[in-house]
């Protein structure tokens, strides 16, 4: 089957037999894995140690893992919320400001070279190499195992990214907008509350949703500064593969169950993923 | 300050102390909005960094409650020479990040410039490349953990029902390091997709039509006129890879742990454990200055490279 002429150029790249076999490849290698763990939570132990296909579904893994007198499962649930939504919050407002700060005033280079440097070294540093001091400190601030450690940490992960992509979007808003409020009347922070924020909204959101998929997502920190009142969602999973007897079928449930954020913005969000990922590197 | 009940009334006239807090925050939002990002920024990195030179001087013990601090510069030295895990270590994080990340661009570009021609499956392939990016790493580590079992994982399954031998995946000193490879290049190699295939979409269609007319085929559009349009997607990708690649816990730990033996041990599960394993504090810390200063060096490294390559 021919495929008929496309509006876009990219038909002179027109893909043959080996081309869709390719591409149907693809498709079927990333939804697979999932497909398989999707199944593996509705199977009874057994059924999954068997191998059985087909089988009868069940829903006990989920209400073991979600209502189970010995899983913290749900407390965890909540925990990651708080934090993920907390530490978002933190990272837009302080972000923002951060950003339009270094657009719009003139910072000596060493200020604004600097601290665009600084966020960026640590954005690519792994998160490892901080988790000693942190946790030292974090002992003696008397703030280990609680939420509010977390968030800050959080918090920091989540800042580069934010500013570096946030500087874009302040980018492209015409200064002549800003220049008009001011003469106006409207002082620097009203213009920037105002007027620019409202602006800047898709990237606002963007940056948010992006802070709360990784605080999370996020797994080193939460692992080594909480403990079992305070543990998130990740850090629960690893514990049930962790257990002497691994409990594959509740495993395969709280995956799934964390994998649910990630499936909603799967389909809100296309563009915006690959441009938060390399700090606007992309667009 | 404000008074809930009149706010309706007054709205026009504004209050003075009101009127005072305004002046003073637009007045000074030039010093003070750059203030909160900093002021983090310095309590949890340049403290912290600064707190790594003093930890990794010291020998530090948890005593009821209280941090003990004793200053003994050599014995951390002493420690990195008595490191058996360290050679290893580093020399598999080498193995990890170049081979995985030159599959993943490989991959990544072929698959970009596949979909491409595809008009109606493009949008599915970008939608569900998404996923493996924004799914907790953790949950990748337990659907491929149960994958890889070497009892009932699929792959055995599908082995053994072809009259094959079964693998231990993960348990095999040969194999593991492979298997955790793979995870890493069906994990990531979605991002280098995307990436390339807006590279791809935004060349100008009538450069490829005249390269059409011009009688190029379709091997010769692709390699001069297809491949050097990518060429500064492809650094882009290829650098946040390597970095990102580098950064890679979540999945391992959960896979093998850097087991069996030291087959897929890294340099972040090693931090890992020297520090909250073996509680070795002050080592950990002389360790994470070296990670630091090897990440500091390769990206003035890459940008240099990257501007080479740009110009």
């Amino acid at each position: 089957m021919p495929i008929a002429a496309t509006a876009s150029g990219t038909r002179a790249l027109r893909a043959g037999i080996p081309g869709r076999v390719l591409v149907a490849l693809a498709l079927f290698a990333i939804v697979g894995p999932f497909l398989w763990i999707l199944t593996a939570s509705f199977k009874h132990q057994i059924a999954i140690y068997a191998g059985q296909f087909p089988f009868t579904p069940t829903l006990s893994n989920y209400a073991d893992v979600l209502l189970g007198r010995r899983s913290d499962f749900a407390g965890n649930i909540v925990n990651s919320l708080v934090v993920a939504a907390s530490s978002t919050a933190l990272a837009l407002a302080a972000g923002a400001l951060a950003a339009y700060s270094l657009h719009r005033f003139r910072w000596p280079a060493w200020v604004s070279a600097g601290f665009l440097g600084w966020t960026l070294v640590f954005h690519m540093v792994p998160v490892l190499t901080l988790l000693g001091p942190w946790y030292v400190a974090f002992r003696e601030l008397g703030l280990y195992d609680t939420r509010a450690a977390l968030i800050l940490t959080h918090v920091t992960i989540n800042l580069p990214m934010t500013v570096w992509l946030l500087r874009t979007f302040f980018r492209e808003i015409p200064p002549e907008i800003v220049e008009a409020a001011h003469v106006d009347g409207c002082g620097p922070f009203d213009a920037f509350y105002r007027i620019v924020l409202p602006l800047a909204l898709p990237g606002l959101i963007a940056a948010g949703i992006l802070a709360f998929v990784f605080s999370w997502n996020e797994f080193p920190i939460a692992l080594t500064l909480t403990s079992r009142e305070t543990a998130t969602v990740p850090v629960a999973i690893a514990r049930f593969a962790q257990q002497y007897e691994i409990q594959h079928a509740q495993m395969a449930a709280a995956s799934v169950i964390s994998t649910i954020p990630a499936v909603i913005l799967m389909f809100l969000g296309q563009r915006f993923i690959v441009s938060g990922l390399t700090l606007g590197a992309v667009k | 300050m404000r008074n809930a009940a009149d706010v309706p009334v007054t709205r026009r006239v504004p209050r003075p102390a009101q009127d005072v807090v305004a002046r003073l925050v637009n007045r000074s939002f030039r010093y003070w909005s750059l203030l909160p990002a900093v002021l983090i920024f310095a309590a949890l990195t340049l403290y912290p960094l600064l707190n790594l030179m003093r930890m990794s001087v010291s020998t530090i013990d948890f005593a009821q409650g209280a941090t003990l601090w004793t200053f003994t510069p050599l014995r951390n030295l002493e420690a990195l020479r008595a490191d058996d895990v360290l050679r290893p270590a580093v020399v598999n994080t080498v193995v990890f990040v170049v081979v995985s990340v030159a599959i993943e661009m490989v991959l990544g570009v072929a698959l970009a410039i596949g979909v491409a021609g595809l008009a109606r499956a493009k949008r599915w392939v970008r939608t569900v490349a998404i996923l493996p990016i924004l799914v907790p790493p953790v949950a990748i580590g337990s659907m491929w953990k149960l994958m890889y079992n070497y009892d009932f994982g699929i792959f055995n399954q599908a082995l053994v029902a072809v009259g094959a031998m079964p693998v231990n995946w993960l348990g095999s000193t040969n194999i593991a390091l492979a298997s955790v490879i793979a995870v890493d290049v069906w994990h990531w190699v979605p991002f280098v997709f995307l990436i390339l295939f807006a590279a791809v979409e935004g060349i100008p269609p009538d450069l490829l039509e005249a390269a059409h007319v011009d009688g190029a085929s379709r091997g010769q559009t692709l390699r001069l006129v297809v491949l050097p349009l990518l060429r500064p997607a492809i650094v882009v990708a290829f650098l946040f890879r390597t970095i990102l690649a580098f950064k890679v816990f979540d999945e391992v730990f959960l896979l093998t742990a850097g087991g069996p033996g030291t087959s897929t041990e890294l340099v972040n599960l090693h931090l890992y454990k020297v520090f909250f394993e073996q509680n070795r504090l002050g080592y950990g810390a002389m360790l994470s200055l070296a990670v630091i200063a090897a990440i500091v060096a390769f990206l003035l490294v890459s940008r240099r490279a990257a501007l080479a390559v740009r110009t």
